[in-house]
């Protein structure tokens, strides 16, 4: 009975990993008949083109700053939720709620907002005197402009995440420190964040992982990967662009897959360890 | 009266054990309206609005009319609301097919899924068979492994297979369920084996025991599941963008993407946030009323759960 999910997953799942080192060593146009045997010539073109540093760097800074801005921005946010003030579960749900939306829908909803002379910001800009900074035209802006949108719309799983982790923690602890005279900043320093530690280790994993696989957002608000050119997306854009270098794109999925095994085996074997299941 | 309420129990939060004279707790609590207010509320406020302005701003521009969207003198609401948009949309790329083949494809992708992962867990949990612990490790590595990187070789496969621009093709290669499977083997775990033995006892074959007796028992779980398989089959993008070439089988997201290509320029935004509307309300309407599933399912494995 368990039979057909097993041979779905070993089929979609497991096959495309052996598969994709196969062709990885192929110079091969997708959708021709011939294709010739290069070895490792996919992963030499990759790591002594240009193209390297660009796709590195970028992944690298997109990683660092949606997964610094998301868990940052969701322990604010846990905080401010973890009250028993009226209106908080709406505020709990509000917060998690992009989450759940198509990537799609709301990278289009954003570029609308970002339009340098017809979005929202910059009329609000205007309002404030200064124009709109060109977000379509310069790769930087490009860039932030998707991290900006990928924090609003991932934050909350971190902020969910975080206020688990705030409410369960030991309330006698949290009662000796109050009675200890503790500040609310000290008491939160002190005591909170390093009994927050495994669930910060948990979502500093999840959050890289979830990162090096963003594809929705960066497709949609920059369609000729202007400033945005990740492992994930040069991936897609050599493989089914207009030069449909399937070897090379394939190669380009395994050192992708290589940074997340990686880091999925840091985590099994360090944080899950660390992290107490209750 | 409500802030009244409101602003006791806060009080109460901020204050444990704060049982000084009756006088001196009333006017802690007055000096605490301002302090309540800016470090309860207002953060709060801060946190709907961020989420809610972009939301509700797709969908007011949705019945605005170009006029009011190439503008620099921005308002609120439509001065007319138009389903101008909306026709537009439909006119210009088959939005009635997208919709329908994302109705069609989550469907079935979903449910299929669903029972997968109920007959894998059962089997898992239940059933003896060689290799299981090894099999179950597989299933959990599945998990880690994403579908992104996957995607040049299964376009490779179904491509061979005359899959494009066919709906199995976009179905098929996502069916397999690593997520479900996790998620309710740890449900049925849960389930006393001595109810289940006896209706060994009674006779009652593995599938009558699955659909009289756990299923029911586990609906809570099953429910979670089927939610977030839902909620991640509508959104899903990359496989069924690289899969169609044809409109008239693409699902709404891919949809989206040939319309944002055909509306380019800032006169297309109102046809592009009426299409955002269809993709997003959805989704929206169903977290709305479902929140607690979804928010346990996809939060599940967290080191809260």
């Amino acid at each position: 009975m368990a039979l057909p999910n097993f041979v779905l997953i070993g089929a979609f799942t497991y096959r495309p990993l052996i598969m994709n080192i196969y062709y990885s060593t192929l110079n091969w146009t997708l959708g021709s008949a011939s294709a010739t045997i290069v070895g490792f010539g996919n992963y030499v073109r990759f790591f002594t083109s240009d193209a390297a540093g660009v796709v590195l760097t970028t992944t690298a800074i997109f990683a660092v700053l949606t997964v610094g801005g998301s868990m940052l921005l969701g322990l604010l946010v846990a905080l401010a939720l973890n009250t028993k003030v009226r209106g908080q579960t709406l505020a709990r749900a509000s917060v998690f709620a992009p989450y759940v939306l198509s990537g799609v829908g709301v990278g289009l909803v954003w570029l609308f907002i970002f339009d340098p002379v017809y979005g929202v910001l910059a009329y609000v800009l205007r309002r404030f005197g200064t124009e709109s900074p060109r977000w379509f035209n310069d790769p930087t802006l490009s860039l932030v402009m998707v991290i900006v949108v990928y924090v609003w719309k991932n934050l909350g799983y971190c902020a969910i995440v975080y206020l688990a982790g705030l409410q369960s923690l030991p309330a006698d602890v949290m009662e000796a420190a109050s009675l200890d005279g503790a500040s609310t900043l000290r008491r939160f320093w002190h005591v909170s964040l390093p009994l927050l530690g495994p669930t910060t280790l948990f979502l500093l994993i999840t959050t890289i992982l979830s990162s090096l696989q963003a594809f929705d957002l960066i497709k949609i608000m920059t369609p000729t990967s202007q400033g945005t050119r990740t492992l994930i997306y040069e991936a897609y854009v050599q493989g089914f662009g207009a030069y449909q270098r399937a070897g090379y794109s394939a190669a380009i999925s395994v050192i992708l897959f290589v940074f997340l095994i990686t880091l999925t085996i840091v985590q099994i074997a360090w944080v899950d360890r660390k992290v107490h299941y209750s | 009266m409500s802030l009244a309420t409101v602003k006791s129990s806060a009080t109460k939060t901020e204050t444990p054990g704060g049982s000084s004279a009756p006088g001196r707790v009333s006017a802690g609590r007055r000096r605490r309206i301002l302090p309540t207010i800016l470090g309860g509320y207002l953060p709060l406020v801060v946190i709907v609005l961020v989420v809610a302005v972009p939301l509700g701003w797709m969908i007011l521009s949705s019945f605005k009319q170009v006029s009011e969207i190439i503008t620099l003198d921005l308002r609120l609401l439509p001065q007319r609301w138009s389903f101008a948009n909306y026709t537009e949309a439909f006119r210009t790329a088959p939005f009635g097919r997208f919709f329908l083949n994302s109705v069609l494809v989550t469907t079935i992708g979903a449910t299929v899924k669903v029972l997968l992962a109920i007959h894998t867990a059962y089997a898992l949990v239940f059933v003896r068979f060689p290799a299981k612990n090894v099999i179950f490790v597989a299933v959990l590595v599945a998990l880690m492994v994403p579908p992104q990187v996957a995607i040049l070789p299964n376009y490779i496969l179904i491509a061979g297979m005359n899959g494009l621009n066919t709906y199995w093709g976009i179905i098929v290669p996502s069916l397999g369920t690593a997520f479900g499977t996790f998620l309710l083997r740890q449900a049925f775990r849960s389930l006393p084996i001595s109810m289940l033995e006896a209706a060994e006892v009674d006779g009652a074959g593995h599938l009558a025991r699955l659909w009289r007796m756990v299923i029911p028992v586990t609906a809570p779980s099953i429910a979670t599941v089927a939610l977030v398989t839902i909620v991640s089959e509508w959104n899903e993008y990359i496989w069924p963008l690289i899969i169609t070439t044809d409109p008239n089988l693409m699902t709404l997201p891919v949809g989206l993407t040939l319309l944002q290509n055909n509306e380019s320029g800032p006169a297309g935004y109102g046809v592009m946030m009426a299409g955002a509307v269809i993709v997003i309300l959805p989704v929206l309407a169903v977290f709305a009323f479902l929140q607690r599933y979804i928010v346990a399912g996809l939060t599940a494995g967290t080191a809260s759960n």
